[in-house]
Order: C-alpha cells, then structure tokens, then sequence
C-alpha cells in the first residue's frame, strides 16, 4: 500500500492544511480580540494535525498519529493557559484589547 | 475524491468565518463546525480514534472554556468587539505577501516528490503484521503504537498537563491564596481552644 490508499495526492493534504495555517496566521495578526487570536492559533494547532495524520496514512505509519495525540493535549494545555492569562488581564479592564496591554512586558 | 474537496471547502469557509466574526462567541460557533469537519477529514484518514478524540477534547473541552471566559469577561466588560482590523492601511499588502508566500509553499509542494512510492510504508507498531493496512489507524493499532513505541512521550503529556494545570491555578487563582505557617496555625489553634473554653464556662 502506498500514496494510492489516500484519496487525493497528498500534495493537496499540504495545500488545503497550509491555506488553513495562513488563515489563523491572518487571525493573530489582524485582530485585536485575544480571545479571537486565541482560537486562530487553535486552527493552526489543527491545519498541522491534519498533515500529521495524511502523511500517517500515505506512509502507513502510525507515529503521525502519536504525534497529533500529543499535539492535541499540548494544544489543550496552550488553551487553558492562554484563556487564564486573558482572564486575568482583562478581569478589570475596560475594553478588550491586546493593543493597550503592556503589563506582560515586563 | 470529491468528499476531500467538499470537505476542504468547509474546512476554509469555516477557519475564515472563524477571523472575520465581530463577537467571539460567533467564532466560536464557526470553531466548533471547523473542528467537526476536520473530524470527519481524520476519518477518511483512518484515524477513527483521533476523530473521536477530536469531538471530545476540542469540541467538548476547549470550547467550552472559551464559552466560559467569553461569559465571565462579557458580564464585566461592555464594549467586547473591537474593530476587525488592527493595521487597516497595512492589511492590504501583508495580505498579499502572505498570498505569495502562500503559493509559492504550493507551487513547491506541488513541484517536489513527497511520496516515493511505498518506500516508506513500514509498518511500525511492535508486532509487525498490525502494520498493514487492513488495520492500519484502528483503535488497537493507535494504542499499541502508544503504550509500546512512544510511551516516552505519552508519559510526557501527563507531566505537560500537570504543569499546565498549576500554572492555571496559579495564575488565575485566588487573588490571596491560603498560605499555611506556623504562625497562622498557632493563632487559630488559640482562637479554637478559647472558643473551647468559653464553651465550658457557660
């Protein structure tokens, strides 16, 4: 079994996964809601996933998916912790704004 | 063949509902079609268990917690949707620039070999004949290959979590948390023993 067992070259899997990494690489650059650049940063997390696992199947090897495993708890941990740094910056603010926040810069 | 394209469609239309939303909670609808989709996509790729973890971690647990800090953040803060543009005079050619580059990672992609043809098709997990691909991706595959070849790193995620897990606490805690000390415990050890004994007095 090789490249054949996908249903589309695989070359496609990398294009359609790269047109999602540039979109949520879009979505962090030009918004300015952190929850917003929050989830485009999830959708990149994802556009890699899904290459991790066509390449697992045009490989036929199952550490691509190991891989994605990982890559989803490490994205879950990113998650939580993004969202506690939002909490807790934007608790007593006015207006949600990434552009007036430099109390991280330390 | 043509499920990839459909799904594909999806895939964009949903990632870039997901940019252009004014409040978050719209995108987080657009999140959730976005990560229903790419399960399916696991699917066609016979990553069955990955599907499924795809459903329950990101749909169920990630957004949810966006759900949540969208509803604590908005009882507080009144003006949640700022503009959709940050740079907007600058938007125009970063946009382009990041379309070049875009096709060019295409155009080499399209242009280089990225399959030779089965030279790779090794199976990996310990016994060699679930390597094949009548079983390949399946649930007991997945989890050979996870407990066996990579128990390193599925060791690892347990310590990425706890360490995720205290830094939350820590972070999003309690302004003042409980320090327990010597100190405190003697000024409470006191307060009970009076209270003791103005108990036996009455």
């Amino acid at each position: 079994m090789n490249e054949a067992a996908l249903p589309v070259a695989i070359s496609n899997y990398v294009g359609l996964s790269a047109v999602v990494l540039f979109i949520g690489v879009a979505g962090v650059m030009l918004r300015r809601n952190p929850l917003i650049m929050l989830m485009s940063i999830e959708l990149m997390w994802n556009a890699a996933n899904l290459l991790f696992l066509a390449f697992a199947k045009a490989w036929l090897n199952n550490a691509g998916h190991v891989f994605a495993f990982i890559v989803i708890t490490v994205a879950a941990a990113e998650a939580a912790i993004g969202l506690a740094i939002v909490v807790v910056v934007f608790r007593s603010a006015q207006n949600v704004d990434v552009d007036e926040v430099a109390s991280l810069k330390g | 063949m043509t499920l990839f394209w459909i799904l594909g469609a999806l895939l964009i239309a949903s990632a870039v509902f997901v940019i252009m939303q004014r409040k978050p909670v719209y995108s987080v609808v657009g999140l959730l079609a976005h990560f229903s989709v790419l399960a399916v996509f696991y699917l066609t790729l016979n990553a069955e268990f990955l599907a499924v973890i795809q459903i329950v971690i990101y749909s169920g647990a990630i957004l949810i917690l966006f759900v949540f800090v969208i509803a604590l953040l908005s009882s507080s803060v009144s003006a949640f949707a700022v503009g959709p543009n940050r740079m907007p005079r600058a938007a125009l050619p970063a946009g382009a620039l990041a379309f070049v580059a875009l096709a060019l990672l295409v155009y080499g992609i399209s242009r280089a070999p990225l399959v030779t043809a089965g030279a790779h098709a090794v199976p990996t997990s310990a016994l060699g004949a679930v390597g094949s691909a009548n079983v390949f991706g399946s649930v007991a595959d997945f989890g050979r290959a996870l407990f066996t070849t990579h128990l390193l790193p599925f060791e690892m995620t347990a310590f990425i979590l706890m360490v995720s897990v205290i830094g939350v606490v820590a972070l999003a805690g309690e302004a003042a948390p409980y320090v327990p000390s010597l100190r405190h415990a003697r000024a409470v050890e006191r307060e009970m023993r009076e209270a003791i004994l103005r108990g036996g007095e009455q």
